[in-house]
């Protein structure tokens, strides 16, 4: 039986297992609409295409599933763009589905015509055109095998307006052919067993893992060998959860504003295991003090993460999770006292480090410490819940305040540090995970890039609770303007704002303002009794806080700014 | 250091886009790329010139294996191989230049294939340097207008960037 190709696209994301997705319709898209009317998928309305593809990441992060929005042509197409990049930078599976002005009209400047696969070439892991009915089958089949294999990624797929309506028989292909597409699962023994030697005989060991722990969901591998080996490790900002941040072998997450121990330790290491992880400029600080004596074994499925922008002695390309557990089944054949002596002092100092210098702030102020609020968020929910944040002095604060207990449970924009991320992301994770709390940690100025999805949230009753750290400025800029410019604060004060609580009980969703300490816990306490809409609690906190350590632009590591 | 890499690609939508995207977009350097189908319709073979340490090098073909339709890259500069570019050249030529012209040709192995009454245009192949070498021992009678293909290189021996499998 022939099928139009809205309903060959429809049935194909049902034979990928989607059963949620986010989309804005609009005219090209009227056919594929009409489709999804009477599929069992859900389908999610978001208020802007931007809230939806970041709802669409925050699923995917929360839940490990691919994520999927649609947009339609023009501005519907455009408006995903900040999230597309989003998800490339962060490794984030989505399956972005675009309408497309009809086939003919393309390249004549059509009504709502927008070159999208040319703009959104450089942020794609793959995208496609889809030139005939026929192809959709196979093109979907495709756009979640990339998205979700390998390092994961966003793949778009353009849709011209004429390709849904024509007919096709629907053919489900049988078997993937990617001929120039073959990531690497297994890793080389004879480079892991390199390593594990190199391990073995290291003095000062460090492992580095970041994202790639969370995404291949190698938590239990990570911990395991951290356990057998001694061997202390550092996250990266999205590498926090790959090991429990209660742990004893975990030191905390390094970079510009990580913990004094993580990034003193970096400087001295005479070996590191990076797993899956980018050595991003946030992480490192600059290079040269970067473990400066280390040599650098590095667990990556993709390879051109290695070597990239450190070099590495002993490149091992595949999968997390495979590589971490070929290590396991090699790791009885070493003898991981043979430093024994070295590595406690090792150990030691590290951890006096940490005694010297944990994060912190003054517990004892009468005022909102915005650390004070993570910190209560992290007690009432018992390090349970999952947390997104949006950018600036919230995100790092986040990253500070709350331990994370496994992958998926931290939710923040790290390449891209895209400010309105955080709440819709905290809509998806929801949606994806109804029966865990999801908050997102917020900056005033951040929320109010994507604060109509209050609608949504209410539209569909999800519970997400908001905590904005409500500083009235552009936090993280005034920091920077007070520490390196002279106080000049120049367009950062934020101090015309709405009544958040008039705000949200406009939407019809719960509005709180606390301002008081001892208010603090209490709201956040009672906003977890709200189960049906979603909770924006408004904290007025200290308007100057900094965020410390920090490494500023330029330094290295071990060159932290401590207030 | 100058680099010649051969990169198999599928004959897919936007490829072209896609590599020389990715050499603007990551401050990669092109000096060359031409591209054009090879036996099987299905598959072009493009040939990119760029520079850069071996650092940047080693980034450059790790990302151009990293698109979904490469299928094989390899750089054939570190291999024995032979390359060529092909110039267009018309220069000035009346009667009293035209047989000098004429000799200069046939020392560089050029093919004079059209003639008017006060220009010639010459076909001449071959490595960079010695294409610059005859454009410079022409110059004096005047160079109307030079076009180049970008360079081809294959590998010596009986391997082949087609398989790829
Ligand atoms: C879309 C976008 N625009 C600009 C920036 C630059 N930026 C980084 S942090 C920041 C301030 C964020 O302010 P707020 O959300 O109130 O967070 P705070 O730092 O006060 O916690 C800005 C403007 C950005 N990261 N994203
Ligand atoms: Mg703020």
């Amino acid at each position: 039986m022939k099928m139009t190709g809205a309903e060959i696209l429809v049935e194909s994301l049902r034979r990928e297992g989607v059963d949620l997705l986010f989309g804005y319709p609009g005219g090209v898209l009227l056919g594929v609409y009409d489709t999804l009317f009477d599929s069992e998928i859900k389908h999610i309305l978001p208020r802007h295409e931007q809230g939806g593809i970041h709802a669409a990441d925050g699923y995917a992060r929360a839940t490990g599933k691919v994520g999927v929005c649609f947009g339609t042509s023009g501005p519907g197409a455009t408006n995903l763009v900040t999230g597309i990049c989003n998800a490339q930078m962060d490794s984030v599976p989505l399956v972005v589905l675009t309408g497309q002005v009809s086939s003919d009209l393309i390249g004549g400047d059509a009504f709502q015509e927008a070159d999208i696969i040319g703009i959104t070439r450089p942020v794609v892991k793959h995208s496609y055109l889809i030139s005939s009915p026929e192809e959709i089958t196979t093109v979907i089949k495709e756009a979640f095998h990339i998205a979700s294999t390998g390092r994961p990624g966003p793949v778009v797929v353009d849709l011209p307006k004429d390709m849904m309506a024509q007919k096709a028989e629907f053919k489900w292909p049988t078997k993937i052919d990617l001929p120039g597409y073959n990531p690497t699962v297994k890793g080389h023994l004879g480079q892991i067993k390199k390593m594990l030697r190199l391990l073995e005989g290291a003095k000062k060991p460090v492992i580095y893992m970041g994202g790639g722990v969370i995404l291949s969901g190698s938590n239990e591998e990570m911990t395991k060998l951290s356990e057998i080996t001694g061997v202390p490790v550092i996250s990266s900002f999205l590498g926090q959860g790959g090991i429990p941040g209660t742990h004893e072998n975990y030191i905390g997450w390094l970079g510009m504003h990580g913990n004094y121990a993580s990034n003193m330790a970096m400087a001295e290491p005479d070996f590191i295991l990076a797993v899956g992880t980018r050595f991003s400029d946030r992480s490192t600080g600059r290079l040269d003090g970067f473990a400066p004596n280390a040599t650098i074994a590095h667990i990556d499925v993709d390879p051109s993460s290695i070597s990239k922008n450190v070099k590495i002695d002993v490149p091992i390309v595949g999968d997390c999770m495979a590589v971490l557990k070929q290590a396991l089944a090699e790791v009885d054949k070493y003898n991981w006292d043979k430093n024994a002596s070295a590595r406690k002092d090792w150990m030691a100092k590290i951890k006096a480090w940490d005694k010297k210098q944990p994060f912190g702030y003054d517990r004892e102020a009468d005022i909102i410490k915005p650390q004070y609020v993570v910190e209560s968020i992290y007690k009432v929910t018992k390090g349970e819940a999952i947390i997104c944040t949006e950018v600036g002095q919230n995100q790092m604060w986040a990253g500070q305040f709350y331990k994370f207990k496994e992958p998926r449970q931290f939710i923040s924009s790290g390449g891209l540090g895209t400010m309105g991320y955080g709440f819709p992301a905290a809509l998806g994770a929801k949606l994806g995970c109804p029966e865990k709390e999801v908050f997102d940690i917020a900056g005033d100025g951040s929320f109010m890039m994507n604060l109509q999805e209050i609608c949504t949230a209410m539209q569909y009753n999800v519970a997400v609770k908001v905590a904005i750290l409500n500083n009235k400025y552009l936090g993280m800029i005034r920091q920077w303007q007070n520490m390196f410019f002279n106080n000049r604060y120049s367009e950062c004060c934020l101090d015309c704002q709405p009544d958040f609580v008039k705000l949200a009980e406009s939407f019809g969703a719960v509005g709180m303002r606390i301002e008081k300490k001892e208010d603090v816990e209490g709201a956040i306490r009672e906003s977890l009794k709200i189960k049906d809409r979603p909770v924006i609690m408004d904290f007025c906190v200290d308007r100057e806080e900094n965020v410390f350590p920090m490494i500023p632009a330029g330094a290295a590591v071990n060159e932290m700014l401590l207030k | 250091m100058r680099h010649t890499i051969s990169v198999l690609v599928e004959n897919k939508f936007g490829v072209l886009s896609r590599i020389s995207g990715l050499f603007s977009g990551r401050g990669y350097n092109i000096e060359s790329l031409s591209v054009n189908n090879t036996m099987e319709p299905e598959f072009s073979i493009m040939t990119i010139v760029t520079t850069g340490d071996d650092a940047v090098i080693e980034q450059i073909i790790k990302q151009l294996r990293k698109l979904v339709n490469v299928l094989k890259v390899r750089d054939v500069s570190q291999m024995e191989h032979i390359e060529r570019e092909m110039h267009l050249v018309k220069v000035k030529a009346n009667q009293e230049t035209r047989s000098e012209i004429f000799n200069i040709i046939s020392t560089f192995r050029g093919k004079t294939i059209d003639i008017t009454n006060n220009s010639l245009v010459v076909e001449i192949t071959g490595v960079s340097d010695k294409v610059s070498a005859f454009l410079k021992v022409l110059e004096p009678y005047g160079i109307i207008e030079v076009v180049r293909t970008g360079s081809i290189a294959i590998a010596r021996g009986s391997k082949s960037t087609t398989d790829f499998k």
